[in-house]
């Protein structure tokens, strides 16, 4: 199990760059808004988090399709359904990798960005630690839409449709435990801890669909 | 079990033949009662005037739009728990039925809302929920289509059929969990139904009547679904007779 977890991270950083490429998508979703919504610091400082949870989101949802595809392309999806191995485990450390990999980069990219956005410390901080506790969930609930569409030649798009309604709790807990840590209506800890319970709850659902979603495809 | 007798395409089908003339009777008979005591028995509103005779219409398409969705769910468990081989038919079949549903909900709410509320939307937690869940139909009905072979294909969404059921109890309690500018709910409630009993009669007529056209076009969907697959069937069995060598590829009738 850990030589998976080792084989896939190495995967991803080595050929496709992935890792680089999700930060860069983030780094333009980030700079595309100001020309948007406007350059006013104030406004950007209030919806900061939401752009910077948005853009996490989209980036997240961008390097999905690379989570079963190249696998099941050259054959190891095959050798590791008949190796038998508790699927829900493997895909559990695939998507712990394919986190690794793509995830935590946004993460620690998030403070940064944050500057861009004229984010205070304290906000910085909720919005990095929200996102640190989150974006798992992201990953965890987009591998069943990965395992859904692996069949499919360009799966991407519909990935991105199936995985978002599933995603929205998600979104909405994160950002608004990142507002509550700013101008605090409500305690940061109460939508913190949901959105940790989310994290946790993807973690059993996650895997669990989509090994079986993965079986259904390779019968 | 009774289902299991069911599981025959053949047997199904001539059930349905059987109860789809006294089905569409019943429904056109409950559309008749339930839109005469909307529109002329049930007294107006005294705060909202004429457009609470909205509700007739928007509140049985909000419940079918979950019902639908439940029944998929219960749909999803037959096909991947029991492999019923209809169960998969029948969760396709109330998928465009209740996207339906649900964008009827969607607009008729809008209307209702532009007088009452002075939009046409807002982003409170029933409205949004309900989205979600139109998109989830729209995101089931294309992973539906974009795969050849339907037993897979039914497999597939039986799986993301399940997974969005999690939503479903979010949407039903997010008007009381979450204070916003939807009503609580005012008739499925543990103490009694709060509106009045005038309002409430056409209502109920009206959930009757919406439940039978669900099942009035759900046995007919079906119907055709299941002659579809058979006529695909033909297709390849014919397919494979005509090319002997790719017969062993396409041996596999899908039925």
């Amino acid at each position: 199990m850990l030589a998976l977890f080792q084989r896939d991270l190495r995967l991803a950083v080595r050929v496709g760059g992935s890792a680089l490429v999700g930060v860069l998508f983030f780094l333009a979703v980030v700079t595309v808004i100001p020309f948007g919504v406007g350059p006013d610091l104030n406004l950007l400082a209030r919806i900061g988090p939401a752009i910077l949870w948005i853009g996490a989101l989209l980036a997240t949802l961008l390097g999905l399709d690379r989570l079963f595809q190249a696998d099941r392309d050259d054959g190891t999806l095959d050798l590791m359904l008949m190796a038998g191995r508790p699927l829900e485990v493997v895909v559990l450390i695939k998507c712990l990798a394919h986190w690794v990999a793509t995830g935590l980069p946004l993460v620690v990219a998030a403070p940064l960005l944050g500057i861009f956005l004229n984010l205070d410390p304290v906000a910085m901080g909720a919005v990095t630690l929200t996102l640190l506790v989150g974006t798992p969930a992201l990953t965890l609930i987009g591998a069943i839409g990965a395992s859904l569409t692996v069949s499919l030649r360009r799966g991407g798009l519909l990935l991105a449709v199936l995985v978002v309604p599933l995603a929205i709790p998600v979104l909405i807990f994160g950002v608004s435990s990142a507002d509550a840590a700013l101008h605090d209506p409500v305690p940061f800890l109460t939508p913190f801890l949901i959105l940790c319970a989310l994290s946790l709850i993807a973690a059993v659902v996650g895997p669990v669909a989509s090994a079986m979603a993965l079986r259904f495809s390779a019968e | 079990m009774a289902i299991w007798d069911y599981a025959n395409p053949t047997r199904f089908m001539r059930l349905a033949d059987l109860v789809l003339p006294w089905l569409i009777g019943l429904c056109v008979l409950a559309f008749a009662a339930g839109l005469y005591m909307g529109f002329f028995v049930s007294p107006e509103d005294y705060q909202q005037g004429d457009t609470v005779r909205i509700m007739y219409i928007h509140v049985p398409a909000a419940w079918l739009s979950m019902m639908c969705y439940s029944i998929m769910a219960l749909s999803s468990l037959g096909t991947l728990v029991w492999k019923h081989p209809l169960a998969d038919v029948s969760a396709k079949c109330a998928a465009p039925i209740g996207a339906a549903f649900t964008f009827m909900a969607l607009v008729t709410g809008s209307l209702w809302g532009k007088p009452m509320w002075g939009t046409y939307w807002v982003w409170d937690a029933r409205l949004t929920s309900v989205l979600v869940l139109l998109i989830m139909y729209l995101g089931l009905m294309t992973l539906w289509r974009t795969m050849d072979d339907p037993i897979k294909a039914g497999k597939a969404a039986a799986v993301l059929t399940l997974v969005g059921a999690l939503n479903l109890p979010i949407i039903k309690f997010s008007v009381d969990w979450w204070n916003t500018l939807h009503q609580p709910a005012s008739v499925m409630r543990m103490d009694g139904p709060t509106i009045h009993p005038d309002l409430l009669w056409p209502l109920m007529v009206m959930a009757v009547a919406f439940t039978l056209l669900f099942f009035v076009l759900h046995l007919m969907a079906m119907r055709n679904e299941i002659l579809r697959r058979r006529v695909r069937a033909l297709r390849l069995r014919a397919a494979s007779a005509a090319s002997p060598g790719t017969a062993a590829a396409t041996a596999q009738p899908a039925e």
